[in-house]
């Protein structure tokens, strides 16, 4: 993940009052960059390059394609915005892999 | 319907390894990673690799963008041998070569070369067929390695060639920092790729450069002093150096898209009358090399971003026989058509093609953002051109004009393999025109459709993005040849 | 699952962006604290 990206997320949660209230969304393409980036916000920084290397903020993170995000999105917004994607992208694999470094 | 028309291309790509150090990336990464300069070393590619490396074969028309799909990834190790540095559309340039023409294109002293370097390149471009008695004046005379190491220890920054010093560039203001020595030499090398594309396209088309009117820099390159950052005008820079006597021009600027937007505007200009001939410039992109080498080198793979490429359209009015610029037909992203993928392909595609009556399978072939995915697949960056060509098979899925089960095949049937270098602005659609081009003069295909994207909210001025898209045709009075 | 929650919306141009996953995380009652949208090209 780009490293001034990184400096901004680890900011914008030591901003929050409570980090047990900070969650991460993704919207990542595919599976390799959605396992870097949910690797970095919840076990820090793999490539040990950026503000994030060797910290862990153990964020729960997801991605906008599951479906158990999906159902609390109001369907016709989740359709406006994520439709085309939820079709074009590799759901399974997207997913999957996220769910994974979860409830890793 | 008369056109405007493309009146042909050129491509160049000039390998430059050593300035990979001064990409903004590898820049930044040296501060704080002492052992970084070692490794990206350890991984720099040969000129002969770079030269034989397929995607950049394609980029100078030696090969179709299709013909990389029948070659096993990794492309890098899978080198097309005996590869010419010479293609239909213009070449490969080696760095030393390159550096030359960084000093010739130099009008204010910033650069220098010792005199045994520009020795050897002057033997080298003595062959070339761009270069001219005026270059070779300007080249001069080099200088000797006490003066560059002086001028070095006040702060100029250095030049190798295969690790070894042979120039440096300075400062061209002790106290502005919109010309340091590191700023001049991104803006210096966008001017050097652009002129030597420049050339390169009135050599290989046989056009006078003194008919050209007028001159349109699209690239990203922000030339400009301290009062007036970015304020451009490039494009008159390189007009100057390829002998367009007769010709001003502009630079348009909106990020990556910044070439298809320039495209409809000079065709524009065109089409009104107002010039008769224009050309479209995109040159190198300095800040961009080594930007995913974190990716490269965790990977052990050569550092892939370590050339400089540039392009040129020349636009002239309808001749009846190239092909044709739909002018009416431009899709553009609106301000409220919001920012989802879906309302951006919606603006850049379906509404386009609904205003003349086509369905999107209608059109032979999309060129997207066409990066190389060997590049930006190991960087956690995805497959780009395929992601763009799955997200246009979608919408016409969605539309009812595509069936679900053969949106797996639009790729490869509407699309092509990324091959580009991944340079900004340069991969923007413009890399297939010259192929687009000479398909659909050889009657293989009759319509291409190029559609640009910008990030615009790398910039913080607004959350949007952006993007366009025109569509080139055989031309309504041409005869099928070939 | 969202409601009261303070949300990163870390998007990409060739993905989902920031904007649209902010969008809908409002409508799940989620607050997003910060909207990126990655660029790599």
């Amino acid at each position: 993940m780009d490293l001034e990206d990184q400096g901004i997320i680890k900011k914008t949660v030591e901003e929050q009052d409570s980090i047990s209230a900070v969650m991460v969304v993704l919207g990542s393409p595919d599976d390799k960059s959605a396992e870097m980036y949910a690797e970095t916000v919840k076990n820090g920084d793999p490539t040990y390059a950026g503000p994030l290397a060797g910290v862990s903020l153990g964020l729960p993170v997801y991605h906008i394609l599951e479906d158990e995000v999906k159902e609390h999105i109001d369907p016709e917004v989740y359709q406006q915005q994520v439709g085309m994607m939820e079709m074009v992208l590799d759901k399974e694999s997207i997913t999957r892999v996220v769910k994974k470094i979860r409830e890793g | 319907m008369s056109f405007p028309v493309i009146k042909g291309v050129s491509y160049m790509l000039t390998h430059t390894p050593d300035l990979v150090r001064y990409g903004s990336k590898p820049t930044r990464e040296f501060l704080t990673d002492p052992l970084l300069q070692k490794r990206i070393n350890e991984n720099l590619r040969s000129y002969v690799e770079a030269k034989n490396y397929p995607p950049h074969q394609v980029y100078i028309g030696n090969m179709k963008p299709e013909d990389l799909w029948q070659i096993e990834q990794p492309w890098f190790e899978n080198l097309h041998e005996d590869a010419s540095r010479f293609g239909p559309w213009g070449e490969i340039m080696p760095q030393d070569e390159f550096y030359g023409y960084l000093k010739i294109v130099d009008e204010f002293d910033l650069v220098f070369l010792t005199a045994s370097f520009t020795e050897q390149v002057r033997s080298s471009l003595e062959k070339h067929r761009l270069f001219t008695a005026d270059d070779n004046k300007r080249l001069g005379s080099g200088v000797e390695i006490g003066l560059l190491e002086e001028k070095i220890s006040a702060g100029a920054l250095p030049l190798y060639d295969r690790g070894s010093l042979i120039g440096c560039i300075q400062d061209g203001h002790d106290e502005d920092e919109n010309l340091k020595a590191h700023i001049l030499l991104e803006n210096l090398s966008c001017k050097a790729t652009g002129v030597l594309a420049m050339r390169n396209a009135f050599h290989l088309l046989q056009i006078d450069p003194a008919s050209i009117d007028y001159a349109m820099n699209s690239g990203e390159e922000g030339v400009g002093d301290r009062y007036q950052r970015g304020a451009g005008n490039l494009a008159k820079a390189m007009a100057e150096m390829s002998g367009c006597i007769n010709s001003s021009g502009s630079d348009i600027k909106a990020f990556c898209c910044g070439p298809v937007h320039t495209m409809v505007l000079a065709g524009s200009l065109v089409q009104s009358g107002i010039f008769e001939n224009v050309v479209v410039i995109g040159g190198g992109c300095l800040a961009k090399l080594g930007m995913k080498m974190r990716g490269h080198l965790s990977n052990s793979m050569p550092i892939l971003e370590d050339i400089l490429a540039a392009f040129v359209v020349v636009i002239g009015p309808d001749d009846g026989i190239n092909p044709q610029i739909r002018l009416d037909v431009i899709g553009k992203h609106d301000v409220g058509a919001g920012s989802s993928q879906q309302a951006i392909y919606e603006s850049l595609v379906k509404k386009p093609l609904d205003k003349i009556g086509l369905t999107i399978p209608d059109i032979d072939k999309y060129s997207t953002e066409l990066h190389n995915p060997e590049i930006t697949e190991p960087a956690g960056s995805g497959n780009v051109p395929k992601n763009n060509y799955r997200m246009i098979g979608g919408l016409a899925v969605m539309q009812g004009q595509l069936p679900r089960e053969e949106l797996d095949q639009f790729e490869k049937i509407h699309g092509m393999p990324g091959y580009s270098p991944t340079q900004g602005h340069i991969p923007s659609a413009l890399p297939y025109l010259g192929q687009a081009c000479k398909s659909i003069m050889e009657g293989e295909i009759s319509r291409t459709m190029f559609v640009g994207k910008g990030s615009l909210f790398l910039a913080k001025m607004t959350n949007m993005s952006d993007g366009i898209s025109f569509i080139i045709e055989k031309n309504s009075k041409a005869k099928v040849i070939g | 699952m969202f409601k009261g929650k303070k949300v990163l919306c870390i998007g990409e141009r060739d993905g989902v962006p920031g904007s649209a996953i902010a969008e809908c995380i409002k409508t799940a009652g989620g607050e997003p604290v910060l909207q990126l949208t990655q660029c790599f090209v």
